[in-house]
C-alpha cells in the first residue's frame, strides 16, 4: 500500500501554534510562578494574541489548501480569525480587573480562553467536517469550564451545567448530520461534498436531507438560534460577565464561521432547499429574541436575547447567500463584537464586590455622575439597536440591501420592524441612566484602567465602523471566496 | 449478511433511545450517559459508512469522536461534581435557580 505523508506548512497553521504554545506557556507560568509571576498572566496572554493576529495577518490574500485538503488559507479564515482575536483581547482586558474582584483569578482562566480562541480558529480554518468538528469542541469544552468558572457560586454552577448538557447534547445532533451528509455523499471533505453534489443525480437524497436537518439543529445549538436558543439567557446570566461577553461575541462568530462555510460552501448547490428553513429561523430568532429582550430586567439577560436577535440579522444574510450577504455577514459579526463586548464592558464598571447591579433600574443616573460610561454605552446601545452614525446601522443596512437584492423583500420588512421593536428596550437603558433621578444607594465604579481602555477601544470601533465603513468594507469583499480544498 | 442497513437502522435506533433519555431522565449523570450514547451511535454509523464506501475518513472521525467524548466526560463529570458540592443534588429539576 502506498502512502504518502501530506505536505506539512507550518506556516499555514502559525496563528493557531502561536496560541496553543502561548497557552501551554501560561500553563507552566501559573504552575511554577510567585505571587508576582502570576500578575504576568493577562500581559502574556494579550502578547501572545497580538502574534497571533500579525501570523494571521500574513496569511490575508493566500488562497490556497494545505494538510491533504484540511485547512484552507484564505482570507476568509484570516478575516475571521481578526474577530476572534479582537473578541479574545477584549476578554482579557474586561478580565483583568473583574476576575480579581470577583476572587476567579486563577491562573488556567487565561489558558482556557486562548485554547477556546485556537478553537473558533480551527473552526474557521477547517475545510473538512473533522476538522469543524474538533474546532468546535476544543472551542465547546473550553468555554463549558469558563461558564462554571466561579465554582462557589451557584449561578455560575448552574450555568456551566446547562451549557454542558445542552452543548454535548447539540454536538450528538451535529455529529449525526454529519455522518449522514457522509453517507449520502462518501466524504467528508468540503471540496468533495461540494462537488459530488454538483453533480445532477444526488445521490441517497433522503439521507442527505436528513442529514442537513441535523446540521441546522447542531449548528443552531451553538449560535442560538430560536428554537434553540433555550439555554442563552440562562447561561449568558450565570456565566461570569466577561465569559459572557466572551460568548456573545467569540463563540457566536465561530459558530457562524463552521455553519458558513459548510453550508454555503460545501451545500451551496442545496441552497433552494435549505434557504426556506433559514428563512424561517431566521424570521423567528429576529422575533422571539426581540419580543422577549423587552420584558427582562436583568441586564445580563437583555443581552443574552438582544444576541440572539442579532443572530436571526446574521441569518438573513446568510439566507440571501449571495457575495454581498456573506460579506455583510463577516462585516456585521466584526460590528458585533465591538458593540456587545463594549455593552457587556459597562455592566463590568459598574458592578461591585458582591454587587452586580445587574438590574436596569440600577443604571438610574449613571448618565450624569458617569459622563463617559454614559455616553459609551449610548452609544453601544445605538450601535446595537441600529441608528446611525454607528457600526450597527451601517452592518444592518448592508444585511438587509443583501436580501433585497436576492430577492427576499419579506424578509427585509420582518427584519426592519424588529429593529424597530428592539430599539425600545435598547434606548431604555439609555433613558434610565439619563432621565431616571440616582437611587438612594451610591454609585460607585470600580477602579478598573483594562475595562476603561477597553470601552475606549470598543466605543472608538463602533463609531469609527459607522462613520467609515468602507475601510473595512473594501477589505471584507475580498475575503467572501470561501476556499474549500 | 449484514448490510450496511441493519448497521444504519441499529444506530438510529441506539441514537433515539439517547434522545430520549436525555428529554425524559432527570438526574445530570444519567443525562450525560444518554448523550455518551448518542455519540456512539454517530460512531457506529460513520463505522458502518467507512466500511461501506472502503474508505478510512469514516474511521479517522471516530477517533476523533472518542478523544473529544472522553475530554467532555472529564469535564462534565467535573461541572457535575462542582454542583453536587454546593448543593448536594444532581437532578436538572432542582437546579433552577434561574428559569429555564
Amino acid at each position: 500500500m502506498e502512502f504518502t505523508l501530506p505536505a506539512i506548512k507550518i506556516g499555514a497553521i502559525a496563528p493557531e501554534l502561536i496560541l496553543v504554545c502561548s497557552a501551554a506557556g501560561l500553563m507552566m507560568l501559573d504552575a511554577f510562578a510567585k505571587e508576582r509571576g502570576k500578575t504576568l498572566l493577562p500581559i502574556l496572554s494579550i502578547v501572545g494574541l497580538a502574534l497571533a493576529m500579525v501570523a494571521s495577518l500574513k496569511l490575508w490574500g493566500k488562497s490556497e489548501v494545505t494538510f491533504a485538503g484540511m485547512v484552507a488559507v484564505d482570507s476568509y479564515r484570516v478575516f475571521f480569525n481578526i474577530i476572534f482575536i479582537i473578541g479574545a483581547l477584549l476578554t482579557v482586558l474586561l478580565s483583568m480587573n473583574y476576575t480579581p474582584r470577583e476572587e476567579i483569578d486563577r491562573g488556567e482562566y487565561y489558558v482556557l480562553v486562548l485554547l477556546a480562541t485556537v478553537g473558533m480558529m480551527v473552526m474557521a480554518a477547517g475545510t473538512d467536517l473533522i476538522m469543524i468538528f474538533l474546532g468546535l469542541e476544543l472551542l465547546s469544552i473550553s468555554v463549558y469550564v469558563l461558564a462554571g468558572f466561579a465554582r462557589g457560586q451557584l449561578k455560575s454552577n448552574e450555568a456551566a451545567l446547562k451549557y454542558f448538557l445542552l452543548g454535548a447534547f447539540a454536538s450528538g445532533f451535529l455529529l449525526y448530520g454529519m455522518a449522514l451528509v457522509y453517507g449520502a455523499v462518501g466524504s467528508t471533505n468540503l471540496a468533495m461534498i461540494a462537488e459530488t453534489l454538483a453533480t445532477p443525480h444526488l445521490p441517497a437524497r433522503v439521507l442527505l436531507m436528513v442529514g442537513v436537518g441535523l446540521l441546522v439543529v447542531g449548528f443552531g445549538f451553538k449560535v442560538a438560534i430560536v428554537p434553540f436558543h433555550m439555554w442563552t439567557p440562562d447561561v449568558y446570566e450565570g456565566a461570569p460577565t466577561s465569559i459572557t461577553a466572551f460568548m456573545a461575541v467569540g463563540v457566536k462568530a465561530a459558530a457562524f464561521a463552521g455553519f458558513a462555510r459548510v453550508f454555503i460552501g460545501a451545500l451551496g448547490a442545496l441552497h433552494p432547499d435549505w434557504t426556506m428553513v433559514l428563512w424561517v429561523l431566521a424570521v423567528a430568532t429576529m422575533t422571539v429574541g426581540n419580543l422577549a429582550a423587552i420584558t427582562q430586567s436583568n441586564i445580563k439577560r437583555m443581552l443574552a436575547y438582544s444576541s440572539i436577535a442579532h443572530a436571526g440579522y446574521v441569518l438573513v444574510g446568510m439566507v440571501a447567500g449571495n457575495e454581498v450577504g456573506r460579506a455583510s455577514m463577516l462585516f456585521y459579526l466584526l460590528a458585533y463584537t465591538f458593540m456587545q463586548a463594549g455593552a457587556f464592558g459597562v455592566v463590568i464598571m459598574l458592578g461591585q464586590k458582591g454587587e452586580p447591579r445587574l438590574n436596569i433600574t440600577d443604571y438610574a443616573g449613571v448618565g450624569h455622575k458617569y459622563p463617559l460610561i454614559g455616553v459609551a454605552m449610548a452609544i453601544f446601545m445605538f450601535s446595537l439597536g441600529g441608528i446611525p452614525p454607528t457600526a450597527g446601522f451601517v452592518g444592518k443596512f448592508y444585511l438587509f440591501g443583501a436580501a433585497i437584492k436576492a430577492g427576499y423583500v419579506w424578509l427585509v420588512i420582518l427584519g426592519v420592524i424588529n429593529s424597530a421593536i428592539s430599539i425600545y428596550y435598547y434606548l431604555r437603558v439609555t433613558v434610565v441612566m439619563y432621565m431616571h433621578e440616582e437611587g438612594e444607594e451610591v454609585l460607585a465604579v470600580s477602579r478598573a484602567p483594562a475595562v476603561a481602555l477597553a470601552l475606549i477601544l470598543t466605543s472608538v470601533a463602533t463609531l469609527g465602523l459607522g462613520i467609515f465603513p468602507s475601510w473595512i468594507w473594501e477589505p471584507v469583499q475580498k475575503t467572501v471566496n470561501l476556499l474549500l480544498g | 449478511m449484514v448490510s450496511v442497513e441493519h448497521y444504519l437502522i441499529l444506530s438510529g435506533i441506539l441514537f433515539a433511545i439517547g434522545v430520549i433519555g436525555v428529554l425524559t431522565r432527570r438526574n445530570a449523570i444519567i443525562v450525560f450517559m444518554c448523550i455518551e450514547l448518542m455519540l456512539n451511535a454517530v460512531n457506529l454509523s460513520f463505522v458502518a459508512f467507512a466500511r461501506h464506501f472502503n474508505d478510512m475518513s469514516g474511521h479517522i472521525f471516530v477517533f476523533m469522536i472518542m478523544t473529544v467524548a472522553a475530554a467532555e466526560a472529564a469535564v462534565g463529570l467535573a461541572i457535575i461534581l462542582a454542583i453536587f458540592r454546593n448543593r448536594e443534588t444532581v437532578d436538572v429539576d432542582e437546579i433552577n435557580i434561574m428559569k429555564w
